[in-house]
């Protein structure tokens, strides 16, 4: 009887592919979903430019073009859409409460947790603090600002080498930095980065400072070569990392079940380890993350939320039942 | 779209219009995702502080000897000035409830024996 009494049936965190695929679903089974958009709404794909592996766009579609189409379609169908942050939720009872920066709070009966990933900082200190002033984990935002300068991308995978390659745009040279001596990216990645000019590599190695030229201001890099342990000093004006991600699960933690690298763990579909509670996208998948695959696991969340909540209320049906029947 | 509480800075006018007050300034360009995040939010702070702070933007594409001045080589950048001086920099996302706060902890005493 307590979950009836929730003020929603399904709250959504997050908003990228995966959440606003679950809303949409959600919505289309009239259960009026709230989606709390989140600091970084319209998640990572409002970081891109063209994305070309979405299916159904022949000629590619922009990233942020693509996040404001599937959040008016979800609102289309009666998602509420909140903006703002959570700050903590609590799922050890239920109905679920869920409580916002401003202080005001939502219970819920079920809950779709798509709050994703963020980009890893190198942890070294000197790359936070100039931040916005040379260090950059945002090619697409900030490589407008190093035009005919030379740059740095830190990082070996796919993400780095689109970094790179989008970069060219701009900067005189680009070196990318890598700790191993071979990449991680695709095949067709490593050779398109292989085969611009104004890209260079250097293997085997790790930043070991970010230099600040004394007005706030990135200056250079000191790299270590992780095999001969010898540094070098390399003057530039930006540095990009690209190093990966970080599922964004500090809210939940200590509550629902995470795995060693702090993602949320799932069976069967979406179901997380507390009842009711499910997750979609890259804050559940660190193998596939990919817009397609995020949508695909925000529809099966809003599917199992439906079939949660459906059983619930039978249950609930039967216990009234019982309750008249005695 | 930008709510009209929002005032246009350029590199023009950067200097006139800063010099006075509780300044936020929100260095952006129409090709960066995270300042369209950020728009709705400064609109916002805009709404609530309507006369006692300044908020402004400032098109880095259109205007590229400010954000040239204070390093600005990260966008969304929020820079908040006092009395003409840079006194905070916010650089990337950032709540608005945060934002707020930050605010008026600069427009603080002063107002206080203003209003007095």
């Amino acid at each position: 009887m307590s979950a009836s009494r929730a003020d929603r049936r399904v709250v959504i965190i997050g908003s990228g592919p995966a959440g606003l695929t679950a809303a949409l679903y959600s919505a289309r089974a009239n259960l009026a979903p709230l989606l709390v958009e989140g600091l970084e709404a319209g998640g990572q794909l409002m970081l891109t430019t063209m994305v070309e592996n979405w299916p159904g766009f022949r000629d590619g579609i922009m990233g942020p073009d693509l996040m404001t189409e599937m959040r008016a379609q979800a609102e289309r169908f009666g998602t509420e859409i909140m903006q703002g942050n959570v700050t903590r939720v609590d799922l050890q009872h239920r109905p679920f409460t869920i409580e916002f920066a401003g202080g005001d709070r939502v219970t819920t009966e079920a809950l779709i947790i798509s709050t994703g990933a963020s980009a890893k900082w190198l942890e070294i200190g000197s790359d936070r603090k100039l931040s916005g002033h040379g260090v950059s984990t945002c090619a697409t935002c900030d490589g407008y600002f190093f035009r005919g300068k030379p740059i740095a991308v830190i990082g070996g995978g796919d993400s780095a080498m689109e970094e790179a390659i989008y970069l060219t745009k701009f900067a005189s040279k680009v070196s990318v930095v890598h700790r191993r001596d071979t990449l991680r990216a695709s095949k067709i990645m490593q050779d398109k980065a292989m085969a611009n000019p104004k890209i260079e590599f250097i293997w085997d190695s790790e930043v070991a400072e970010v230099k600040d030229s004394g007005k706030g201001e990135v200056a250079g890099i000191i790299v270590r070569n992780l095999k001969t342990g010898h540094l070098s000093e390399l003057p530039l004006d930006g540095v990009f990392i690209a190093i990966g991600h970080t599922p964004n699960t500090s809210l939940f933690a200590g509550q629902i079940e995470l795995d060693a690298n702090g993602y949320i763990k799932t069976n069967s579909g979406s179901r997380t380890s507390v009842p009711g509670v499910f997750a979609a996208g890259d804050v559940q998948d660190h193998i596939y993350r990919q817009a397609i695959t995020a949508a695909g696991s925000g529809c099966m969340a809003a599917l199992d939320a439906e079939r949660y909540l459906e059983g619930l209320h039978d249950i609930d049906a039967s216990a009234v039942a019982t309750a008249h029947a005695s | 779209m930008a709510s009209e509480k929002v005032k246009t800075f350029t590199d023009s006018n950067f200097d006139d219009e800063k010099k006075s007050g509780v300044v936020l300034v929100d260095f952006w360009a129409e090709w960066c995702g995270p300042c369209r995040r950020l728009a709705p939010t400064v609109d916002a702070l805009a709404t609530e502080f309507d006369g006692r702070a300044t908020v402004a933007k400032l098109n880095v594409d259109e205007n590229p000897t400010i954000p040239e001045r204070y390093a600005v080589r990260g966008i969304p950048t929020l820079l908040l000035f006092k009395e003409g001086e840079l006194t905070e920099t916010i650089v990337g996302l950032r709540g608005k409830e945060d934002i707020a706060k930050m605010i008026e902890r600069h427009l603080g005493a002063g107002d206080v024996r203003v209003a007095r």
